[in-house]
């Protein structure tokens, strides 16, 4: 194959490593200044399986200063476009003075990254950031004690820029990182706190950044799981059922029996067509004849929410204070509503994939993945073998928001590459990606809620019917509340016809719309202006300057709803971040189609370590929360998917670009909190707070259609008249 | 049905022996290892899967290779030249135009057709432009800025 081929560099990837033992595993990432730290998330510490992982259990992280000067933090978080990539490396490189192009990652390989729980639910940056600094700045101290040796001169006499230790009263005195690491091997494990640098001291930390992915991305070298290539690799092509739940009654692959190219696989419930070219495969596919029982439909998006009313558990207690009974008694006046929202999907452009490829005992898969090491346990699982023999690779990955954290692929390409003993690549069709998909759950919320003759929020009863309970905590001050959560978001057996799962701050966009609507709902009854009823009933300062802040930057002004003018706002507080959005929504009274004009979105997270990074995170969630707010819904009936593609299940596009702003408060005195989610939670309240101010009609149901805002209006016009 | 099929792939001129019908994003994916170019939808409605043939973009899931016979076919892989980057593979890297960027090949190619097109811009003609890509990470701001930015500079006659 000549040089320049595009199949010559793509095969580097086929090499596979052995198992590593622990001295193996030093020697694959290199001699030098290895520094062992634990990421400060309990949680993730718990979780961990006891003696799972070969490598000691009371680090999992590490970073490396090679005898090259470059540094390597090895992580098993992974990129999926929220951009730690980036903002973890700022932390590394300003902490241990070096520059940010000096600062490798290596992501969510399981053979050479500690075990890690998964990335999701905003952690990174709060979790990992802090011991990560800690870590960098044990780094530096050791490099300068070496230099301190190496130049026969105090301690306090040098200083470090990019990653050269100088004299500081001879800049000729000097000696690199790379110099300093050279020939050694060094391990420490991070023992008490060093000290850090102050936040003032910062050069890289809270300075935008550009992307360290982005020339891979725009010259199209970055490589997901679907782009690996080994030699011999086969693509499968997979029988599905045609509804959820339905059995295989018969197949039929007679038609394949001439073609000698492709290959055929029965195991059990797994029934595959393999050959060279993914799209041939998927020919072949469509001449096998199967046929199915199917099970009887028995909810559909009409009847699902008394479904999930029927079979709700017990509600759980989320957060509680005072006595709900006597605050109804101190009530004025009393609120009731249910708002419910539709199933929807996470419909990222990368589908599920994974390519597996197995070597006498050792079993490596490149995946599509939020979770690496749960990816391991589930191959180890379905293949019979010891975890330590599975290799998961996580390339970048294309889009997640939750929904990457099963791998079902993972496990069939590896159980195929076990039975045609090739290497296999699974790679989900657009119709396969909406079928399996983990959704986020058609869910129910119910407010009884109730004002004092001072226009006090007195009581407020809560109950959220499979949403989960995040953002279902109280953060106004309101004397008497009682929050409860009634089932997952995961589901429970016979609650959901399909699959559901975490979607982007899951729990927090149902819950947050619900909540700002009824505080809206109130304020209209009461005559006063929504952001005035807030600030009313808040005492938390943080939330206080978010509200404002999005205030100023919108013109708010005063006035109560509906004014006329399209005007909303919601506020949330998610994984440790403050949040207000205000909106302008334009209603076309006759189609009931809603145009989003413009949206400034307000944000508290603390010490934002990349702003530009946390503000293309804020733009992103606001316009993929009008999304779910607008358009998508998952249509169903039974186990049945009907929304299978793009065409009619709708997610945002440029068209919908409102003017967007952004605010980021500055408040580095606070640690950093979540920042890839909070943003979206408001979307569904704002706007629909919003549609109230133009229109005087209320929707209680997500996504606000055309349609149901249309009937909406109707119905509305019918009561006055 | 197997022909050859002469055609010019990122500058070169370049033979293939296929069946006609196959589709040109699985022969450019398998075939050419040319993996820049992404699988979305299968159906033409994302974009993620955009090339340009004679300078004009096209959904590559939905052609027929046969139909690329003595054109010349640009994907993301070939639109830098002498390791310089096009100006709109710039103004993305400068704007921070992307996330997860897996609809950043088919989004940066169809930049570069609707600029062929209209060298200048509105930034309604942009939105109109680039409608039918689709991306889910909502890079949408920073990509209008973006092409407005490659725009420019390519008036400027600093072509890539």
């Amino acid at each position: 194959m000549k040089e320049d081929s595009p199949l010559n560099q793509e095969y580097k990837n086929g090499e596979n490593r052995l198992p590593l033992s622990r001295r193996e595993f030093l020697e694959a990432v290199g001699g030098g200044i290895l520094i062992f730290f634990s990421c400060g998330d309990a949680t993730a510490q718990e979780r961990r399986p006891p003696g799972y992982q070969a490598l000691p259990a009371d680090f999992n992280a590490f970073l490396r200063v090679g005898a090259d000067g470059r540094v390597t933090c090895f992580t098993g978080k992974i990129e999926m476009g929220q951009g730690i990539i980036t903002s973890l490396g700022q932390i590394l490189a300003d902490e241990l003075n070096v520059s940010l192009d000096a600062v490798d990652m290596v992501m969510g390989d399981t053979d050479l990254c500690p075990w890690d729980m998964g990335t999701f639910g905003s952690r990174t940056t709060r979790f990992f950031g802090p011991p990560l600094r800690e870590a960098a700045a044990e780094a530096r101290a050791i490099l300068i004690q070496l230099a301190s040796e190496h130049l026969q001169l105090d301690e306090k006499q040098l200083t470090v820029k990019e990653g050269v230790v100088v004299d500081k009263n001879n800049s000729q005195n000097r000696v690199t990182y790379a110099d300093l690491a050279k020939g050694k091997s060094i391990e420490k494990h991070l023992p008490k706190k060093p000290p850090l640098k102050e936040v003032s001291e910062f050069s890289i930390v809270g300075r935008p950044a550009l992307r360290k992915d982005a020339l891979a991305k725009v010259t199209g070298k970055a490589q997901y799981a679907g782009d690996i290539r080994v030699p011999a690799m086969l693509h499968a092509r997979i029988l599905r059922p045609p509804v959820h739940g339905a059995k295989l009654k018969s197949v039929d692959t007679s038609a394949l029996q001439e073609d000698k190219e492709v290959k055929i696989v029965q195991e059990r419930d797994l029934i595959a067509v393999l050959h060279l070219y993914p799209d041939v495969a998927e020919q072949a596919l469509s001449k096998i004849k199967a046929q199915f029982d199917l099970p009887e439909a028995k909810v559909n998006p009409k009847t699902i929410f008394k479904h999930l009313l029927d079979v709700a558990p017990e509600g759980e207690v989320v957060t509680e204070g005072g006595n709900v009974d006597e605050g109804e008694k101190a009530a004025r006046e009393t609120f009731e509503a249910t708002y419910l929202n539709q199933y929807v999907a996470h419909a990222t452009i990368e589908t599920h994939t994974a390519l597996a490829k197995i070597d006498k005992d050792r079993v490596t898969v490149w995946a599509s993945t939020q979770r690496p090491f749960g990816a391991k346990e589930e191959v180890a699982q379905a293949l019979g073998i010891p975890p330590q023999k599975v290799r998961i690779i996580t390339p970048f990955v294309g889009g997640g928001f939750g929904g990457k954290s099963q791998n079902a692929q993972a496990v069939e390409a590896a159980r195929l590459a076990k039975l045609t003993g090739k290497p296999v690549q699974v790679a989900r069709s657009r119709q396969e990606e909406f079928f399996y998909d983990t959704f986020r759950p058609a869910a129910v919320v119910k407010i009884r809620s109730g004002v004092s003759e001072a226009n006090q929020i007195v009581f407020w009863n809560f109950d959220v019917y499979f949403g989960g309970p995040r953002g279902a905590e109280q953060f106004y001050n309101i004397p008497h509340h009682r929050e409860l959560s009634h089932g997952p978001y995961t589901g429970l057996p016979g609650a959901h016809p399909f699959g559901t799962g975490p979607w982007r701050a899951p729990g927090s966009n149902t819950n947050t719309f619900a909540r700002e609507s009824q505080i809206d709902m109130m304020a209209a009854k009461m005559g006063m202006d929504p952001l005035e009823v807030r600030l009313k009933n808040l005492s938390d300062q943080r939330m206080i300057g978010v509200l404002k802040a999005a205030a100023e930057k919108f013109g708010w002004g005063t006035s109560p709803s509906p004014s006329g003018r399209g005007f909303g706002l919601a506020c949330a507080t998610d994984v440790g971040a403050y949040v207000a959005t205000m909106a302008e929504v334009e209603v076309d009274q006759e189609s009931g189609k809603v145009r989003v004009k413009r949206i400034v979105c307000a944000q508290d997270m603390g010490l934002a370590i990349n702003p530009e990074g946390a503000r293309l995170q804020m733009e992103g969630s606001l316009m993929m929360g009008l999304g779910y707010t607008l358009t998508e819904e998952v249509r169903f009936d039974g186990g049945r998917i009907i929304d299978r593609n793009f065409d009619t299940y709708e997610i945002p596009r440029f068209s919908w670009l409102p003017k967007i702003e952004t605010v980021l408060i500055e408040n580095s005195g606070f640690p950093p909190a979540g920042g890839g989610e909070p943003p979206i939670v408001c979307t569904g309240g704002v706007i629909a707070n919003a549609i109230f101010d133009a229109t005087g009609v209320r929707l209680f149901e997500l996504p606000m259609t055309p349609e149901r805002i249309k009937n909406a209006l109707v119905e509305m016009k019918a009561k006055k008249a | 049905m197997f022909e050859a099929i002469k055609f010019k792939l990122n500058g070169r001129p370049t033979q293939l022996t296929v069946d006609g019908e196959r589709r040109l994003l699985w022969v450019l994916r398998s075939d050419f290892g040319l993996t820049g170019t992404k699988y979305g939808c299968g159906e033409g409605i994302c974009g993620a899967c955009t090339v340009l043939i004679n300078q004009s973009a096209i959904r590559s899931c939905q052609l027929p290779v046969r139909e690329i016979k003595g054109k010349e076919v640009i994907t993301i892989e070939g639109l830098a030249r002498d390791g310089k980057l096009h100006p709109l593979q710039k103004a993305f890297l400068d704007h921070d135009a992307l996330q997860c960027g897996f609809c950043t090949s088919g989004m940066i190619l169809s930049a570069y057709s609707l600029l062929v097109k209209k060298p200048t811009p509105t930034e309604s003609d942009i939105i109109e432009g680039m409608n039918d890509n689709l991306c889910r990470c909502g890079a949408h701001l920073r990509i209008v800025r973006a092409i407005q930015s490659a725009a420019e500079e390519m008036r400027g006659g600093r072509k890539g």
